[in-house]
């Protein structure tokens, strides 16, 4: 029997256009052993949900760097949960004030990562905390 | 059996993660094929090749518009290539489509090659069987970008279409050998690029000197014009979605079906065959440690592949031989 190999999708809500960072964490991410959906920039929170659930991912990853993840980033956790699917864990990275942290936290989001932070560091969490398929 | 019935009723949750299953080899997954196995072969399989770039996810995008506006419902299933080195894999055509992922008359979903040579995924067969039992009408299988070899996406679909793009060098010399032979329909994509006119005319000649039987379908070669100007794509879209049909409609007609069915099914059993019978054997010899001193005979020149071969087959094979 073939190894369960973890899915992630990495999405740009919103205006925003800087994806580098995006871009950066996708090819990370591949190298670690995952298979990546990336969607590109431009993406509504329920353009996210409706793929995440159509990719069957382990993991959303949303990246910002506009400010707007205050509203984009919860819409996202709140539209999987409607569709019976909260058990897919999302976590965000990009330009991210210290203080707005734990209103996502509250608001669902697992892990929060901002510029300068090691893309190991990042790699680490999710093997360590998300699993494929048997999640939570 | 639930997870069938499900499926049925077009879960995508389901279907995704049975798709899935299928990917990571998981034994009950087969099971739920067996059971959805009856309630397939009504979609139309249309496939999607060309090297890498040359537009396939744009025109399966456009394709997926076409086929809506005629209130078909779509499955894709786009494939990209696993890393030799890591095992991970960046799946991108999906990128191409985004505008349709909250259409629930559309599934997209992504594949990666885990190491497939043939330019497809080993599950692209039952997920087209899982996409066919959910009731799509018509399911795009975009292979990855390539070369020659990659031909194996003929053993699935109805339809292929081969995307080429001028300005590629020595395009026919490149392409003549194997993905040329098993087009139903050329695209030459992004043919406001010079070279376009001369490379359809140099397909149309060789498709003219090439051996179609009395009746047979001759390749027609279309252009797509600029993606990024909507509505040049959408007329050049329109073209190639109505030969989509005619092809099929000519499949059935000519009773050309009945032979690709059966060519997709010798397929399917070739590769039951060889999960149910090979690998298993496979297994046994890795297990046993006799893989190891079979090839160290090898080496040793004790022995010859084929008389090994003799030995395996008479010992899990009783009966047969
Ligand atoms: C490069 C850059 C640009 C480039 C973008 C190129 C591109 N295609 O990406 C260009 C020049 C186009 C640009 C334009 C603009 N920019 Co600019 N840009 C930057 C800059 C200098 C670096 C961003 C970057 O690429 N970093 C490298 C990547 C690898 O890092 P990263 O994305 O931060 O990702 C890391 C982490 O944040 C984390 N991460 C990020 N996302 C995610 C997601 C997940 C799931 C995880 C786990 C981790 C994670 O992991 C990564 C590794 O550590 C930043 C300043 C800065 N130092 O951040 C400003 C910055 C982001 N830009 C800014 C602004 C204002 C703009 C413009 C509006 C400017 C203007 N007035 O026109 C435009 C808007 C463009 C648009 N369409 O959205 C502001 C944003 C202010 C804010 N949010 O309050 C910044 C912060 C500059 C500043 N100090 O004012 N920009
Ligand atoms: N100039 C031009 N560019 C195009 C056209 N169609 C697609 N492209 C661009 O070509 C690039 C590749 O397009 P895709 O549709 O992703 O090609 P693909 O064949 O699916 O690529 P792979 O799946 O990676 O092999 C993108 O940057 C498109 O924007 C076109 O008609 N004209
Ligand atoms: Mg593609």
């Amino acid at each position: 029997m073939a190894k369960r190999k973890i899915r992630v999708m990495v999405a740009k809500p919103g205006l925003d256009g800087h994806d580098r960072g995006a871009r950066v964490l996708a090819r990370c991410f591949r190298d670690a052993g995952f298979e990546v959906i990336y969607t590109g920039c431009h993406q509504t929170p329920a353009m996210i949900a409706a793929s995440a659930i159509q990719e069957d991912v382990d993991l959303v990853g949303l990246s910002c760097l506009s400010g707007a993840h205050r509203y984009l980033f919860p819409q996202v956790v709140s539209l999987l949960k409607e569709k019976g699917a909260d058990d897919i864990t999302v976590i965000g990275g990009g330009i991210i004030p210290q203080q707005d942290f734990q209103k996502l936290y509250d608001a669902g989001i697992k892990a929060i990562f901002v510029p300068g932070t090691t893309l190991d560091t990042i790699v680490n969490w999710v093997n360590s905390n998300v699993k494929p398929v048997e999640r939570k | 059996m639930e997870r069938g019935k499900k499926i049925k009723a077009g879960d995508i949750r389901t279907a995704s993660r049975l798709i899935r299953d299928i990917e990571d080899s998981i034994p009950e997954a087969k099971a739920t094929i067996k059971h959805i196995f009856p309630y397939t072969g009504k979609a139309q399989v249309v496939g999607i090749t060309g090297s890498p770039g040359a537009g396939k996810s744009t025109i399966v995008d456009g394709l997926i518009e076409t086929s809506r506006k005629k209130e078909q419902t779509v499955g894709v299933l786009a494939v990209d290539p696993t890393s030799p080195f890591t095992g991970g894999a960046t799946l991108g055509d999906r990128i191409r489509m985004q505008r349709h992922s909250e259409d629930i008359g559309v599934f997209i979903r992504s594949l990666a090659t885990r190491g497939s040579l043939g330019g497809l995924s080993k599950a692209v067969g039952d997920a087209i069987h899982v996409m066919d039992a959910m009731g799509k009408d018509i399911i795009f299988v975009e292979t990855v970008g390539t070369g020659q070899q990659e031909v194996e996406i003929i053993h699935y679909a109805h339809t292929v279409i081969v995307v080429l793009v001028p300005g590629m060098g020595d395009e026919i010399q490149a392409i003549k050998a194997g993905i040329m032979e098993i087009a139903d329909i050329f695209v030459i994509n992004k043919a406001d690029r010079d070279g376009a006119q001369k490379l359809q005319r140099e397909l149309m000649t060789m498709i003219e000197m090439s051996h179609i039987p009395p009746g047979g379908w001759k390749p027609p070669v279309l252009t797509i014009r600029n993606s990024f100007k909507p509505e040049e794509f959408e007329h050049d879209l329109q073209i190639l979605s109505a030969k989509v049909h005619e092809h099929y409609d000519f499949l059935i007609s000519s009773d050309l079906i009945g032979d690709r069915q059966k060519r997709k099914r010798l397929h399917e059993l070739n590769e039951a065959i060889r999960f149910s019978i090979l690998e298993p054997v496979m297994e046994m010899l890795i297990r046993t440690g006799e893989l190891d001193s079979m090839v160290e005979k090898l080496v040793k020149k004790e022995s010859d592949p084929a008389s090994l071969a003799e030995e395996i087959a008479r010992k899990y094979l009783q009966g047969c031989f």
